[in-house]
């Protein structure tokens, strides 16, 4: 079965959906894989690393025409989709949403056309989601480019000719691409804080050293598939008067605020711009949507009350090389799922494929409704916190001071009863030498006790070699006479020697292995200092 | 030579203090070798004094006395060659196993030293009274002791060896079966101490058979996850065998010792037992680690396995500044200890700062991943227990797991359903990424399902855990 990688036609797009790397995981699932001349030049692969791992290189026609599943970035052009092979299968990002006229082209190739937009976002799909790989990058990108169009040090600078303090970086919307932006702008030294309308994302942000900013008002916008939905009138008011205080105060505004298959929200008004410091830097990542800030141009750069407003919309693209890696690896996951053998198996039951084809058989698929699912949990996010082990129901405390102190006076009174019983009756001796033994039994108690945990073996063949004293026991009943007793007891010593010669050298042998470290540095402290 | 008994009671006083002494020195590492060799010198003086009175006894002859010299040096030369050579052979993967069969020679000599003094003509003369009886029940309770000691450890050691399978026996009603084999060996001092002269042998065999097989029965029913609380409390038997013994030959340096190792044992017992947040009987009754210790609902846990490749570890840990290292019973198995020193040597020339944690139960050993890492080479002022490092952990960038399951397993904190919930683990998964280095995807020997592996910031890297280590260290290097 034939694989097709064409060039990206797309103005700019520097990106390709196989990277020499994933050839090879693509050619080990069986897969022919042809990829047009050039097509990887945009993010650095030659031509000769894709042949040099076993793919053939062609023209445009041959790898849309002959290909059965053709791998893509950018949703295909309507010249694009004239060439594909009937019955093919297409890998790509689609937005049927901006070309109403994609699927029914497609649909009439008899094309099995997959959107990797929406390939929804379950835990098994994380591995596949090209939006999150993306929008990571994206995230990054954006604070480079703030940071190459702001006039200033994004880090505190303390130097002879004066002291600089840290540029304040508001990122808005705290999603995939907003948690990568804050991540990069506090890498960069910056004071950063974070904006979401979705309560959860306020101990991601934390967790990352950023400032959750936050509205008078109690709303949750968790929307579901990891998105925010919209707000009421009155929260979008306090949210806008929170963005005109913010703007006063920032060098730089990242805004990553999305809502799936819509017109992105305007959140920055011109009056807020109005209000930022000249020199100051904004950067749309929701350009390609309409844009976050009302002024931005979608593609553009443009300056604006003296505030430079990046609309561009090809982030992830400069990034070509990492994300034509992240993205090829997406596409290699899903195609595990679909690639069985040398064959296509297409499951429409399959909760990650079904959502995310477009077209099959023929027909235009209609969209199944979303099933509600929790928002996967994010590379850069902490993980769950346990409760503390303090709230423990069922399985009661062995250590509970109850159970102790009456463990403590119940024993305590049987051992006084005993002893008064033991000696009304029992021979002197062996009262004298209960008396030895319960003295030496509390003097081990309170010397084991300061062992450290480091030597405890140690300490256990230690006591394998003492116990052996008991090999005075077995010398003291070998007589002149070399009668039973006599054997026995010589018996004894043997084994009793064993422990004693064995367990004295094997603790020795061991304690010599313990070694503090040469240099007088000490670990723990430079632990607790961190 | 003239040997008073002043003179023996002095030695062994001083025998005694030697011990003591001995074992207050293992506190820390700076006194740990002065202490063994205090215990040397204790034991030393303890047996050549020893050997002065019995040579000294009135009634010896040394000049024609061959046989008996001859029997008691042969005894003490081949135990002490064996002895030795056990120790130079052994490798520190294989402690518990020596340690293990160590104690079963402490119980199997405080069996012979009980047969044997009752065999002795001084026992058979005594006349019927209180005395007679308590000296036969100390008898009785000796050898009882001695071979519950004896079976139990050598059914540890081959649990340990894995000649005999980790999982515990659970025989129906056997508890019930404990309590009859129990009482049934105390009834049977009302015979012994009945029957005249050595009459009572018979009893006494009877005995030492019956707690062989409590002993055997008792540890089969223990689980492979236990077996550093089943050590433990077998070296407190050994102990108390050994009290045993001194109370039959009315010695009081064989009592000191015996309740000097039997409290150590049992103090050993209760740290393990509270690592684990279980009480004693517990362990010694609940036949923990078996498959129907599962939870009813003990829900598969969500979230991927997601695996990483040793390059990708490796460059993990190229951009990490502080690493921890978190060895388990899986480590000593692969013997990937020198590896792993090699590894943290080559993290520590980048500047990394590395430590390593040791949980409570780590291995099959109380310490046996200290000995294990200071054998590599690894100093042990980075190696750190579970309390010292726990809170360190949110402030690390990499932890690895080399062959440790359930001390990693956030379930024991957050899952009421769990085998181990209550149990202080390791809180591994603060840190910003874990790899956890493992064969396969096989639970841990509680036989309880790890969550951690599902984490979003776990990462498994699979295989043999020396070979992992090797390609870790050369991927480094480079």
């Amino acid at each position: 079965m034939r694989l097709g990688v064409p060039k990206e036609i797309y103005a700019g797009e520097r990106r390709v959906a196989a990277t020499p790397e994933s050839v090879k995981k693509l050619r080990a699932m069986g897969l022919d894989v042809v990829i047009e001349r050039t097509a990887g030049t945009g993010s650095g692969y030659t031509d000769e690393a894709y042949e040099a791992v076993g793919a053939t290189m062609a023209d445009a026609e041959t790898v849309w025409g002959e290909s059965d599943v053709v791998i893509k970035v950018r949703p295909p052009s309507h010249p694009e989709v004239a060439k594909i092979k009937d019955g093919a299968m297409l890998v790509s990002l689609l937005q049927p949403e901006r070309d109403d006229a994609l699927p029914a082209l497609l649909a009439a190739r008899r094309v099995s056309a997959i959107a990797l937009e929406r390939v929804p976002r379950v835990t098994r799909a994380q591995k596949m989601d090209v939006l999150s790989s993306m929008a990571n990058l994206a995230g990054y990108r954006a604070v480079l480019e703030a940071a190459h169009h702001y006039q200033g040090f994004f880090g505190p600078q303390v130097t002879a000719a004066g002291t600089m303090p840290p540029a304040r970086v508001l990122v808005i919307g705290a999603g995939v691409a907003g948690l990568a932006a804050v991540a990069a702008a506090k890498a960069l030294g910056a004071e950063v804080r974070a904006f979401d309308t979705r309560k959860a994302t306020k101990e991601q942000i934390e967790s990352l050293g950023a400032t959750f900013l936050t509205v008078e008002i109690e709303e949750d916008g968790e929307g579901g598939g990891g998105y925010a939905k919209e707000m009421s009138p009155a929260f979008i008011e306090a949210e806008m008067a929170l963005f005109r205080k913010q703007a006063s105060e920032v060098d730089v505004i990242v805004t990553t605020a999305l809502v799936p298959g819509k017109k992105a929200p305007v959140l920055v008004k011109e009056e807020a711009v109005a209000k930022m410091k000249r020199g100051s830097v904004i950067v749309d990542l929701a350009a390609e949507q309409g844009g976050n800030c009302e002024l931005c141009v979608p593609g553009e750069i443009v300056e604006r009350h003296g505030v430079t407003i990046v609309g561009v919309t090809d982030l992830a693209s400069r990034m070509g090389a990492s994300a034509s890696r992240l993205f090829a690896n997406n596409v290699v996951h899903l195609l595990a799922e679909i690639v069985d053998g040398a064959k296509l198996y297409v499951d429409l039951e399959d909760d990650v494929i079904r959502p995310a084809l477009v077209t099959h058989a023929g027909e235009v698929l209609p969209r199944p409704a979303p099933k509600p699912v929790a928002p996967p949990p994010r590379a850069s996010t902490r993980p769950r916190v346990p409760p503390a082990p303090e709230a423990k129901p069922a399985q009661k405390d062995i250590r509970s001071p109850t159970r102790r102190a009456w463990g403590t006076t119940v024993g305590g009174m049987v051992v006084i009863v005993t002893l008064f019983v033991a000696g009304r009756f029992a021979p002197s001796d062996l009262l004298q030498h209960s008396t030895v033994f319960i003295l030496a039994c509390f003097v081990g108690w309170q010397v084991i006790w300061s062992v450290t945990a480091a030597l405890h073996t140690p300490l256990m063949s230690v006591t394998n070699a003492i116990s052996g004293i008991i090999i005075i026991g077995g010398m003291l009943q070998v007589s002149s006479t070399l009668d039973a007793a006599s054997v026995l007891g010589a018996l004894a010593a043997l084994f009793a020697a064993i422990n004693i010669a064995g367990g004295f050298l094997v603790t020795e042998r061991m304690l010599r292995m313990f070694r503090r470290e040469p240099s007088a540095g000490d670990a723990r402290s430079k632990g607790h200092s961190r | 030579m003239m040997m008073t008994d002043g003179v023996l009671t002095v030695a062994y006083l001083v025998a005694g203090v030697l011990f003591i002494r001995s074992l207050g020195g293992l506190s820390k590492q700076d006194t740990a070798r002065r202490g063994n060799l205090s215990g040397i010198v204790g034991m030393t003086i303890a047996v050549m004094v020893t050997a002065a009175a019995w040579a000294s006894h009135p009634g010896r002859d040394l000049g024609s006395d061959f046989g008996a010299i001859g029997l008691l040096g042969a005894a003490l030369v081949v135990g002490g060659g064996i002895g030795a050579v056990l120790a130079r052979r052994v490798e520190m993967t294989g402690m518990p196993e020596l340690v293990a069969v160590l104690h079963s020679f402490v119980g199997l000599a405080a069996v012979l030293v009980g047969f044997a003094s009752y065999l002795s003509p001084a026992a058979a003369a005594m006349a019927p009274g209180v005395d007679r009886t308590v000296h036969l029940v100390e008898i009785g309770v000796g050898i009882a002791v001695g071979a519950l000691t004896f079976t139990g450890s050598i059914v540890a050691w081959a649990k340990l060896r894995g000649s005999l399978s980790g999982k515990p026996l659970l025989l129906p009603g056997r508890h019930m079966m404990n309590a009859a084999v129990a009482s049934g060996a105390l009834g049977l001092c009302v015979p012994t101490v009945l029957a005249t002269g050595t009459a009572g042998l018979p009893y006494l065999i009877a005995i030492a058979i019956l707690a062989g097989v409590l002993g055997i029965h008792l540890v089969m029913a223990i689980g492979g996850a236990d077996m550093p609380v089943v050590v433990s409390l077998l070296n407190s038997y050994s102990g108390w065998a050994a009290a045993a013994a001194g109370f039959v030959l009315a010695n009081d340096l064989l009592i000191v010792t015996g309740a000097l190792v039997g409290s150590s044992g049992a103090i050993l017992s209760i740290i393990m037992c509270r690592a684990m947040n279980r009480s004693i009987t517990n362990v010694i009754f609940g036949g923990f680690g078996t498959a129907d210790a599962k939870g009813p609902a003990a829900a598969a846990p969500a979230g991927e396995v997601i695996e990483m490749s040793q390059a990708d570890v490796a460059a993990m840990l190229r951009e990490s500044k502080s690493v921890v290292i978190v060895p388990g019973y899986g480590m000593a198995v692969a013997r990937a200890q020198s590896a792993v020193h090699d590894l943290t040597r080559v993290l520590r020339e980048r500047g990394t700062t590395v430590r390593f944690a040791i949980h409570p139960v780590a291995g099959r050993l109380p310490g046996h991943m200290n000995v294990l890492l200071a054998e590599a080479g690894v100093p042990y002022d980075i190696v750190l227990e579970m309390e010292e490092i726990n809170h360190d952990f949110q402030s690390t960038d990499a932890v690895l797991v080399i062959g440790a399951n359930d001390i990693v397993n956030p379930g024991a904190l957050d899952d009421v359903q769990s085998p181990i919930y209550g149990m202080p683990v390791l809180e591994v998964w603060k840190a910003k990424t874990v790899v956890v280095l493992k064969r396969g995807m096989a639970a841990g020997y509680a036989g309880v399902e790890n969550p951690l592996f599902h984490i979003e910031n776990t990462r498994m890297l699979f295989g043999d855990a020396k070979k992992s280590m090797d390609g870790l260290v050369a991927a480094l290097r480079t």
